[in-house]
């Protein structure tokens, strides 16, 4: 039982983003989802996560549809999207340890001990908005160190704007992630180095 | 048959259900099929109610013939609230059912609604200048007539103001039920504010105070500002149906 | 759930400190506001005490519309909201954590300058006590409906128009119970009952505004 999806379908205005989009997660799994811009990819994320409403189709996790079970199904999810989800105004640590995710304990040392271990100790006391945008996305990425208890990851473009020793710990994590029985759907126009991830291509026949 | 069936243009037969004409294209030919019929009642109901009402209603005691204007201002503050409310109705089961044609016909109302208020209000200061000397003397109904017109401007001020048509329905319908819910706050706070309009004559249930014919007159142009009520909303929403569906292959077909 | 409300509205309360002058602007229009009003009429003693009410209200309604913007834009252009919407805590509660906080840097502030006001118009001691005590309960109810309107215009062109457009009629009946609470309390006539049902009013807000406000928040998402 997993992540569940059937005949998932999109429209937006007149035309179709994607049509008859279905796949199976399981534990373990992870699913690399592709295609050219404005294929949908961010719509798709965004479906399976219980924020956008299909034209057709539906989304399930462990059996139950993601739109009857908001509640549940969020608290096993994390999403990190296209825009970080940091308040510029606010230290590094400070989003991560006020900001994040409303509801889970984290400290001050816990969100230090994060940003060191992502590699981000110089960076920690300083407001969001002076840091650049690779910085940026790895203090939103310092959220996956945060929530280990969460198995479902969707990540919208993790490794966008990061360098390649970034990118490769991002990787890493990811792997692990997996390797811990998690399950993982993710975006990225790179290769995410992720040996055994299924491929999903979006936009083929639109 | 223990259950009500229809026939699809294919020859096949389907149940009728609550959801039959949440498909746009039944709702698409239900409404071409309406409309005429509502317009001819509007129609002669209006002539009628005028006739009697222009004509045969005896002139009033103290307002002369300048109080035949309510055959005109009464239905139309009528119909502003009672449109008001279809259009929250059909907003919320549209929300509640994901029915789009039911916020279809919910946008289609409004611009009726928002011409029978401002119809209401004109009319209102034409009454008001002969019975209380001045075009608008902020008297409670008026009052509450224009913040209804208000609200329908909201409405029609969200719904356009958003690109994606089905979240504009959606969220245009959330406005409707948070107004039609503080409808009767208002009113009652307007009420409070001032007691200048003459108590209504006419009510649903208890006897009337005017003659025969005026009553008949009322009663019929009531009727006739309904049938035009529902003919139009029921045109304006095929039109939007047109607009959203346009590329579908029932309607290529019926224009080729 | 009352923990992550209240993380949510310790973080909103931090942002408003570190960028004070976006909060404390609707403070400085209310201010201005009330002192176009009497070099437009006239200093004239009784003429002002007469309006006062009136134009406290509604400069107090239009610096209300004016600081709606920062309750869910900013939010929304920094993808918190989408975080906000993701949580597992009920939806509703933390839309009210969120205008709890933003009556706490809008509404209060406004209380304390409420009485300065009072003074500029010459009201009286009883005057001013109902005029405050109007707003302690009608500010409050502000925030809650102007929520409202916050989430259905995001992601709509119109911006504070808009708002204001849609809030207006729902602001008009704590408009006409605040100022005639007043007008009442100065005529001797009884400012209580105005008082209760803004009471009323403000425990009505409460119960339904988080609801439409979140249901608007999830159409803005969809």
């Amino acid at each position: 039982m997993g992540l569940t999806c059937q005949q998932l379908t999109c429209r937006r205005g007149r035309s179709t983003l994607f049509a008859g989009v279905s796949f199976s997660l399981h534990a373990g799994e992870a699913l690399w989802v592709q295609g050219r811009n404005g294929s949908g990819k961010t719509t798709l994320l965004r479906s399976l996560c219980g924020l956008a409403l299909p034209d057709r189709g539906a989304v399930h996790w462990q059996g139950k549809p993601v739109l009857a079970t908001r509640a549940h199904y969020h608290s096993q999810l994390l999403h990190i999207g296209h825009a970080d989800g940091l308040k510029p105004d606010l230290l590094a640590w400070e989003n991560l340890a006020l900001g994040g995710l409303p509801g889970e304990r984290c400290s001050r040392e816990a969100a230090l001990r994060a940003l060191d271990e992502i590699g981000l100790k110089a960076e920690a006391q300083r407001p969001v908005r002076l840091l650049s945008q690779g910085q940026r996305k790895r203090v939103a990425l310092a959220r996956l160190l945060l929530s280990p208890s969460r198995p479902l990851w969707i990540l919208d473009e993790p490794l966008a704007a990061l360098d390649q020793d970034s990118s490769a710990q991002v990787s890493q994590l990811l792997q692990a992630h997996c390797a811990r029985g998690g399950m993982l759907v993710l975006t990225t126009h790179q290769d995410p180095a992720l040996p055994g991830a299924r491929q999903l291509q979006l936009g083929a026949s639109c | 048959m223990d259950q009500p069936y229809y026939s699809t243009a294919n020859g096949a037969r389907r149940r009728l259900t609550v959801f039959t004409f949440a498909s746009p294209r039944n709702f698409y030919h239900l409404a071409g099929r309406l409309i005429p019929w509502f317009t001819a009642l509007g129609v002669l109901a209006g002539l009628a109610g005028l006739a009697i009402g222009l004509l045969f209603a005896p002139t009033d005691f103290q307002q002369g013939d300048a109080y035949r204007i309510i055959f005109v201002h009464v239905p139309a503050a009528w119909m502003s609230m009672l449109v008001y409310m279809a259009m929250a109705g059909w907003a919320g089961f549209g929300l509640a059912y994901h029915t789009g044609v039911s916020s279809i016909m919910a946008s289609a109302l409004a611009p009726t609604g928002a011409l029978f208020t401002f119809l209401a209000l004109w009319t209102g200061a034409l009454w008001g200048k002969p019975t209380w000397g001045a075009w608008w003397v902020w008297d409670a109904r008026l009052t509450s007539e224009l913040i209804l017109l208000f609200l329908y401007l909201g409405f029609m001020g969200l719904h356009a103001s958003i690109a994606d048509p089905r979240r504009a329905d959606r969220a245009a319908a959330v406005l409707a039920l948070v107004g039609a819910v503080n409808i009767p706050i208002i009113y009652f706070s307007v009420y409070w504010w001032n007691t200048l309009h003459q108590g209504p004559s006419v009510t649903l249930g208890n006897a009337p105070t005017m003659a025969p014919a005026m009553l008949a007159a009322m009663l019929l142009m009531v009727a006739a500002f309904w049938c035009y009520g529902i003919a139009v909303a029921l045109r304006r929403a095929r039109c939007i149906v047109l607009e959203r569906h346009g590329s579908a292959a029932w309607l290529r077909r019926r224009t080729k | 759930m009352l923990k992550a409300a209240r993380q949510l509205m310790q973080r909103d309360l931090l942002l408003a400190m570190r960028r004070r002058s976006d909060a404390l602007m609707p403070l400085a229009f209310f201010l201005v506001t009330t002192t176009l009003f009497p070099l437009a009429i006239g200093p004239d003693t009784k003429l002002l005490r007469s309006v006062a009410p009136g134009i406290v209200w509604v400069a107090a309604l239009l610096a209300s519309l004016l600081g709606l913007q920062r309750l869910f834009a900013d939010d929304h252009a920094d993808g918190s909201l989408e975080q906000l919407l993701l949580s597992p805590q009920p939806l509703e509660v933390l839309v009210l954590a969120k205008v709890l906080a933003h009556w706490l840097t809008s509404g209060l502030p406004l209380l304390m300058l409420a009485p300065l006001v009072a003074l500029q118009y010459g009201l009286d001691a009883e005057a001013m006590g109902v005029l405050w005590l109007g707003l302690l309960l009608g500010t409050p109810v502000l925030s809650l409906l102007g929520s409202i309107g916050a989430g259905l215009a995001l992601g709509a062109r119109g911006g504070s128009v808009l708002v204001a457009l849609i809030l207006m009629p729902l602001y008009i009946p704590l408009l006409i119970l605040g100022s005639s609470a007043v007008v009442a309390a100065s005529d001797g006539t009884g400012s209580a009952p105005h008082l209760m049902l803004l009471g009323a009013l403000l425990a009505g807000s409460l119960a339904a505004s988080p609801w439409a406000a979140a249901a608007a928040l999830r159409i803005a998402y969809e």
